[in-house]
């Protein structure tokens, strides 16, 4: 009982077996199920997470939230999907139709393809990689095509536009995330997912936060919400990329974005809170899976809490938070550990030892980072950029 | 059988879309279908059991460099309308260049000794490439790392805004 997934795998694969079907059938059959069932999973937490969130979002911004279809709204979401799925599609004159279509087909699968690699328990791995780490990374990339994709195909100047901004941010974020992915790499001595989760004793948010805390803000940046959300901001330019995109094609960018949410969560529990471990997980693995999905979830609306409280980030801002304040930290952070690690591998200490010298390696480089930033900001911003109250109090306009 | 299968559908792929590369009107369909035979190039590594190689095909070769060229190809100006000229006066030349260093590298794989080793290739590949990176190979690594590093630096010089 306590092993549930394997049990249920054992009992499809000797049924299959019993029916003589060869054996890389199976588990081909096995694979394909797996992978169908992680989807699955994926997009019933999205339909539910977009009520959730937007009932936060009301009880965040002073307001009710969905409160019609259903108690408390709940059933909102459903409403919505039956909506989405009887809208019109709408292709623009002169839309390059190929490339209009596949562009959201692989934003969602860019974001899904991240699930191939967690580990969800101590046994249920989808696919086990040496090179994790890298292939999270990696396919992020069909992302940003599929946002090119859309933005050019649709042919229509505003997406046009809409999508090199969007890239140009995506792209810029993607340097500290992924430098800030590779000190849990340095630490766990490993680019594979389970053997990063299996070394977190303790969690590596303990021993490495500024890492967590860079990866946090540069991947709130890659999902493009709020507040990053500059690149679509509705009520400023028009709504970025997918201008065009009508029905469930537009749906597949909107669940794409909550699943991606969602993804970053995994991401964060993966390589900072300990992924599935957790009490009596690898006794029982299927409390590991509670314990993954609980831990991303809860990231999740922390995430959403952070989004929800923070207005919207200005361009220069965005840039000059990412290049001169990500990007360096994130590398000085990445050295330091690397040394400090190699070192104390050398004088092999004892376990405490080294977690306090990388969290305290980590606050000062933090402490550090943020006084020059303070003093930068007051010596050059101030100059450069004057801010420019709307609303001031008659008597004191400067001229 | 299966990964037989599967190299002919990856092989398959990637020359179908090489071909739509250099066939193709649209320049930036090109760039696109460019995309697709990174791809089958991708799954052929991974069918080798070169994981870290294919992963990095993806990251380098899709996530920067297909993007730079779409990104280049869309701001640039009428590059990809349809009355784009596709060859010139010179195309029989270049396709018999074209067609003898194809044949010169079938020659040389064909008739090469590539050495085969017995036992299977290890599980964990990337431990042992970083190792080897960082010991036996050390000196060409940081030299490839400069080089690239002054090429970076030097392309922000030239690119960058004279004052």
């Amino acid at each position: 009982m306590a092993d549930l997934i394997n049990l249920i795998e054992n009992w499809i694969k000797n049924l299959l077996l019993s029916w003589d079907v060869s054996e890389s059938v199976v588990q081909l059959t096995l694979q394909a199920l797996g992978s169908v069932l992680v989807v699955i999973i994926c997009f019933v937490i999205v339909i539910v997470l977009i009520w959730v969130e937007r009932k936060l979002a009301g009880r965040i911004q002073d307001r009710f939230g969905p409160n019609r279809a259903g108690p408390y709204g709940i059933f909102q979401s459903f409403a919505d999907i039956i909506k989405i799925f009887t809208k019109e599609y709408i292709t623009p004159s002169g839309a390059e139709k190929g490339l209009f279509n596949i562009a959201p087909v692989m934003a969602m699968a860019s974001v899904l393809a991240i699930w191939a690699v967690f580990p969800f328990a101590i046994n249920v791995i989808g696919a086990d990689v040496h090179v994790g780490v890298l292939y999270v990374v990696a396919v992020g990339a069909f992302g940003i095509l599929a946002i090119l994709m859309a933005g050019w195909s649709s042919n229509n100047r505003y997406a046009l536009l809409g999508a090199s901004r969007s890239v140009a941010m995506l792209i810029s974020y993607e340097i500290p995330m992924v430098v800030s992915l590779l000190v849990p790499v340095v630490l766990a001595h490993s680019m594979k997912l389970s053997t990063i989760v299996e070394a977190q004793i303790p969690w590596y948010i303990f021993l490495a936060p500024l890492s967590a805390l860079v990866f946090t803000i540069s991947s709130m940046a890659e999902i493009g919400k709020a507040p990053f959300d500059l690149l679509e901001a509705e009520s400023e330019l028009v709504a970025g990329y997918h201008t065009e995109y009508s029905g469930m094609k537009f749906g597949m960018f909107y669940v794409a974005e909550f699943l991606h949410q969602f993804t970053v969560g995994a991401l964060i529990t993966i390589f900072f809170l300990g992924g599935w471990t957790g009490p009596l997980a690898v006794r029982w693995p299927i409390l590991g899976v509670v314990y993954f999905y609980g831990k991303s979830l809860f990231i999740y609306l922390v995430i959403s809490w952070i989004r929800l409280s923070l207005p919207r980030i200005r361009i220069d801002a965005m840039l000059n938070l990412n290049w001169r304040f990500l990007i360096p930290v994130s590398f000085i952070n990445l050295v330091a550990v690397a040394i400090a690690d190699r070192v104390m591998m050398e004088f092999d200490l004892a376990r405490w030892i080294y977690v306090l010298v990388m969290f305290f390696i980590n606050i000062i480089i933090l402490w550090a980072a943020l006084i020059i930033a303070e003093k930068n900001e007051k010596s050059v911003e101030r100059e450069k950029f004057p801010t420019r109250p709307v609303a001031v109090p008659p008597g004191t306009e400067s001229k | 059988m299966v990964p037989m299968i599967i190299f002919g559908l990856s092989s398959l792929v990637t020359l179908g879309a090489a071909l739509a590369v250099v066939t193709n009107k649209n320049i930036l369909h090109s760039a696109f279908y460019l995309v697709l035979s990174f791809v089958g190039v991708a799954s052929i590594y991974v069918l080798l059991e070169a994981p870290f190689i294919a992963v990095v095909q993806v990251l380098v070769y899709i996530g920067a460099i297909a993007i730079l060229i779409v990104f280049a190809i869309m701001l640039t100006r009428r590059l990809y309308s349809e009355d784009l000229i596709q060859r010139n006066a010179q195309w029989i030349w270049s396709a018999l260049g074209a067609a003898v260093f194809f044949l010169v590298l079938g020659w040389i794989v064909y008739s090469a000794n590539w050495p085969v080793v017995q036992q299977a290739v290890p599980e964990d590949t990337i431990t042992l490439l970083g190792q080897d990176l960082l010991s036996t190979y050390v000196v060409p690594f940081e030299i490839a790392s400069v080089l690239l590093l002054a090429a970076l630096v030097g392309a922000i010089l030239i690119g960058r805004e004279r004052e």
